[in-house]
Parts: structure tokens; sequence; C-alpha cells
């Protein structure tokens, strides 16, 4: 008011003017679903052929929206990734999204020989083909960022590059990479990467494509905050109790990372076998799934999943997997 | 007699002249409440407050603690770590306004503010689809000696009255904030705004703390403001951050201390044992207390534990 000399109705007009012009419009959920429905591939979702992974997610991997693959190393996340992307690249006549595939490698894990022996054995049809793999293989686009800020810039460029590449998933593999070599250890900071999170989002949101991002363990320190000081006042709960469930590895970047992504696959090992479990989703029930990898990549031992009430879902256990040999044959630890 | 010959203080007696009333006689026929201007008596608020409905959560132990469900005309806040089912209970609010009067609800519409994009429409078809199943399970039981009609609920209707808002910056947040009156006063029939989640877009890189602050204070002002002028509920959705408090790190709802103080209601969603528990934190009229509730396939319901009671509507 004392810059532009006005008066309080002037001010008090102007600001609900501006307010309803910067407001972004409304739909209805009816109308946002009938436009998933007419325009996306499957209501706009990917599917992953792991059949009981498909049904519990409806569908496979939502479009528009962070999907989260954490676990230890070596349980199989970019074998997962490698298997996403093929997929994506695949003609829609097989289920595919028929689209360019962005990859984003930090860890220099990405193996296209790898890729390429996946397609073959779960794609034979398609990859004997002359020309095919080729072709598919093309769709992938592979760039391993230096540093968080070459990270930081090159993201702007890829929002460009979305809506003319006909890109149809964006794979960052993986997240917390970017970050450990930033900052030191310990106590993780708050939001390292916060303006990352919300950018990814609207990316994923404007674009409607699925992002998957993996992401890494850390041991649990030991002044973890698990519990809200009600809680503490009342039951006075002693930090063996986190005990019980056997784990002490937590995911990586923290609680304000965990909020954002809205579904977080927990690849874990217990007792020498690996599960996937969907530990955090609005779509599904709390599910886990035995797998194991292939030559054809992730396949689940069992389509109906072990029903996991509790905290459970989210623990996430490193027990006795043999480590993932690479193509050469050696191991990756 | 003359309003200025009375022996009371002269700011009361200015405002009585401001007002209009001069003369002893213009005061003898009112009531202290008209005289208030706008301020009630606390009879007068107990009136209302039973003529406002509750919104029911689908779940009888969380809707015993909360006093039958969300209290229309006030701010709840509802937090919790991630996956505990804070989109899910405000998916199922938004659903649950909408169940007929007939059937106990408030047969009206609700807004839902989506500022992560964990809005996901199957979700709400699925849980659409279980309210007008239990819906049309007690008019089976219930009413087969009434002559009411069928229940001609389809899930899409439900769908349709759902008013869905994507939020991608703070700006656009405060926006809508000023935008809701005049929206709600072309749609008189919303009786519930959920924000999922009001801390999202406060949490990225804010260098200003006390702007921050500042900007949330306006935001839970206007919302207190829309909530008890147009008698609706407004739910916010909130998440966790982890404080140093008496010696060891514990988890708290996110925000800051000023914020706490903005909302009237808070509730905080936790996980104890195996169960999830709702327990309320702060609120003037109810009392601290603890409720198990259970997110399934159908929505928000009661605990699996506590089965034992006989499945009544």
């Amino acid at each position: 008011m004392e810059l532009l000399d006005v008066g309080w109705a002037e001010v008090t007009s102007a600001v609900a003017h501006i307010s309803a012009i910067v407001c972004p419009p409304y739909q209805s959920a009816l109308s946002l679903m009938e436009q998933r429905v007419q325009n996306e591939h499957l209501a706009g979702h990917l599917p992953t052929r792991l059949k009981g992974l498909d049904e519990a997610l409806c569908g496979g991997i939502p479009f528009g929206v962070l999907t989260e693959l954490v676990g230890p190393a070596g349980i199989g996340k970019t074998q997962f990734c490698l298997k996403l992307s093929l997929l994506a690249s695949l003609p829609s006549s097989y289920g595919g999204l028929d689209g360019h595939v962005i990859y984003i490698d930090v860890e220099s894990k990405f193996s296209s020989r790898r890729l390429i022996e996946i397609g073959a054995k779960s794609f034979p049809e398609i990859f004997l083909t002359k020309g095919m793999a080729q072709k598919m293989s093309g769709r992938i686009l592979v760039w391993r960022p230096a540093s968080l800020s070459e990270f930081t810039e090159r993201l702007q460029q890829i929002k460009v590059s979305l809506h003319r590449n006909e890109v149809k998933l964006l794979v960052i593999d993986s997240m917390a990479a970017l970050v450990s070599g930033e900052y030191e250890q310990g106590i993780p900071r708050q939001h390292p990467l916060g303006w990352h999170v919300s950018f990814i989002k609207s990316l994923a949101e404007f674009s409607r494509i699925p992002i998957v991002v993996t992401n890494q363990v850390r041991s649990q320190s030991r002044d973890e905050a698990c519990q809200f000081s009600f809680q503490v006042q009342r039951w006075k709960e002693t930090k063996e109790d986190q005990a019980r469930y056997g784990s002490h590895l937590v995911a990586a970047l923290g609680v304000h990372w965990a909020h954002a992504v809205t579904i977080r696959l927990v690849l874990e090992a217990k007792s020498g076998q690996r599960f996937l479990k969907v530990s955090k989703s609005p779509i599904s029930p709390p599910l886990a799934f035995p797998f194991d990898i292939t030559a054809s990549g992730m396949s689940l031992l069992s389509d109906d999943g072990i029903d996991l009430t509790g905290p459970d879902i989210n623990a996430i256990r490193s027990q006795g997997h043999s480590d993932i040999i690479n193509f050469t044959g050696e191991s990756l630890q | 007699m003359e309003v200025g010959r009375l022996p009371i203080s002269a700011s009361q007696r200015g405002k009585l002249i401001s007002a209009g009333y001069t003369t002893l006689s213009s005061l003898s026929s009112l009531s202290p409440s008209d005289l208030a201007l706008g301020a009630q008596t606390a009879w007068d608020m107990l009136h209302e407050d039973e003529m406002f409905p509750r919104i029911t959560t689908s779940c009888l132990d969380l809707d015993n603690v909360l006093g039958g469900g969300i209290n229309c005309k006030e701010v709840t806040e509802i937090g919790g770590v991630p996956g505990i089912g804070k989109t899910q209970l405000g998916i199922q609010l938004a659903v649950n306004v909408q169940i007929p009067v007939d059937y106990g609800g408030l047969g009206a519409k609700a807004i839902y503010i989506d500022t992560e994009g964990s809005f996901m429409v199957e979700r709400v078809l699925q849980i659409a689809e279980a309210c007008i199943e239990d819906m049309t399970e007690c008019n089976g039981l219930l009413r087969k000696d009434f002559q009411a009609g069928q229940l001609k609920m389809h899930p899409n209707n439900i769908l349709e009255n759902i008013f869905y808002f994507r939020v991608c910056s703070y700006t656009e947040q405060i926006a809508l904030t000023n935008y809701l009156d005049k929206f709600i006063s072309e749609h008189k029939d919303v009786k519930v705004v959920i924000v999922d989640s009001v801390t999202f877009h406060f949490r990225q890189d804010f260098d200003d703390m006390a702007l921050r602050t500042r900007l949330l204070s306006g935001i839970a002002l206007k919302l207190m403001k829309l909530a008890k002028e147009h008698g609706l509920a407004v739910v916010l959705l909130n998440q966790v951050t982890t404080k140093y408090i008496e010696g060891s790190f514990q988890l708290t709802l996110a925000l800051g201390d000023s914020w706490s103080h903005s909302c009237t209601n808070r509730v905080i969603l936790y996980w104890n044992g195996n169960e999830r528990y709702a327990y309320i934190d702060k609120s003037p009229s109810l009392r601290s207390a603890s409720a198990p509730y259970s997110v399934t396939s159908k929505g928000i319901r009661n605990s699996a534990s506590n089965c034992k009671r006989i499945r009544m509507m």
C-alpha cells in the first residue's frame, strides 16, 4: 500500500484479482479419470510384466509420479531399471510405450550388454529380428553426470527435450549417489535435494511420464528419531525395541525425501531370499513378493504377494543374499 | 435520556454513538448479543455446534475420539510419517462428505487441493465404490419396511463432486487460498476442503524463515475464516520432521512451532506396534486420546483386531 499509494480497498481487490488469475484451474475427479483412461496407455501405467506387481499397482508403474526403488547394494535395483527402460522402448503391440528413455546413470552401472541380454531372453521374437535390437537400444539415452551441479543444469534441458523427443520414461540411478559426494556422513542433512525433488515431480506431472529413481540404504544411527514426543512420555520405548525387526538399515536421503516419493518399492534380502515390497503406495495394499534375478531380468517367484501389516513393510534387510554377478563374472561389491 | 449522560467510559460512549444509539430508549429493547456486534454468547455457539454435523471417517473408533467425526467450521491438521495413511484419510473424507443426508451424511461436495501429486484416481474410485456398497448394504439391512427408493448413486457421481486443484508452487498455494472464498461462494454445497499436503512447497529451499512463518500464518488465518464463514471443515495434511528435544531426536510435525499454534485441532497418525493409531494432540473440545484404525482396500476402516463388536453402520 505504501509503495503504490493506493487505498486498502484497491489493494484487496487487486490481490483478489491476481489470486484468481494465478490460481490453478480445477477439474472434477471424474474428468481427471476420463482423461487418463482415454488418452493414456492403460489409464496411465507402464506394465512391468511382473504380474503380481502390476496387479498391486493397478496396471504398472504410474505416470506422472515419482516411483522409488530402495535397497542394499547388489539387490537388483539397476536390473529392474534396465528392464523398465527396455519395456518403455518396445512398440505398443508388445505392451511397451513405444518411446524414448533417458537413463541418468550416476554410478556408471548401466551395462548395454546386459540390456541386450535381457531383451534377447525376454522378447526373443523382437530382438532376434534384424535391426530391432539396435532400434530399441537406440531409443535409450544414457547420460553420466559428474556432479550434482551438472545434474541440476541438465535437468532444465531435459525439461525441454521431454516434449521434442517423445521421451516416455526417465530413470535416475541413483539419487543418493548424487548427494553422497557432496555432504559429510552422519546425521543426514535436511533436504539436500529440496529444489530437485520439486522440479523432478513437476517434470513428471507435466509430461505425464513415469519417473523411476533408485536410492541407497544407510545404517540407522543411534540417535535416529522414530517416535513422537507423546510416545516417549507415555510408553518409554527403548531403542532396543527397534531391533526386533532385525534391521538397522534405513533408506538414504531422509524423511523429507520419503514424503516426496509417491511410490516406494523396497528390495530386501531376508534369510537369503530376496523380496520386493510395496512399501508406500496410495493405490496398493502392503504386499511382499519373493523374487530372483535371472538372465531375463527380475522375475517374481510368486504372484500372490504376502500381506504385511505393520511397519515391517518399511523395514530393509540385507541378510545373506549372494551379490549380483555382473556380465563379466565379477561380483559388483 | 441522552447516551452522553450515562455513567460509562468515554470509549464506550463513543462506540454507542457511532453505532447510532443516541438515546436510552433506543438501547432498552436490545439484548447483549446485539450490542456485541458479531460476537456470540457461548450458549448460542453450543446450539450452533449441534446443528453442524460432522464428517465420518468410516472408522468407528476414530470417529469416537473425534467426537463424532471431523468438525465442520474448524481447521483440523492431520500429520504423520510417510505411508501411514494421510492421503487415504483425505480421500476417505472427500468421499464421506458426499454421503446423502438420509444415510447420516452431509450430502455435500469436496475440494481436494493436491500439492504433492499423491491423489490417484484409481484409489478414489475404489473408495467410492466401497462407500456405495456399504450404503447399499445398510439399505438392505435397515430399510426393509421403508418404501425409500434404491440408492441411485454411482461411483462416477462421487468423483464428479470432488473439485481437484493441483498446486505446483507456494505462490499458487497462496493464490488458491485467496481465491477459495470466491469459489465457495459460487459452489455453496462444498463442505470440506482438504489440502494434501500443506507442507510440501514450504519445505523446499525457503531461505527466509520469517517470511515463511508469515505466509503460513496468513494462510492459516484465511482458512480459519473460510471454515467459520461457510461452515465447512478444513483438513490440512502435514508431514513430519525431526527435532532435538530433551536430549534425543524425536519426530514432530513439520513447519515449525508457530504453525503448531495455527490450527484448531491437531491429530497425529503413528505406528504403535503393528497397528496404525491416531492421537488427538491438540483440541479445544476433545480430550487427548488414541484410536486404532486400518487402511484396507475399501479405505479407512476399523482396526481388524477390534472386530468383535457387531458390525453396524
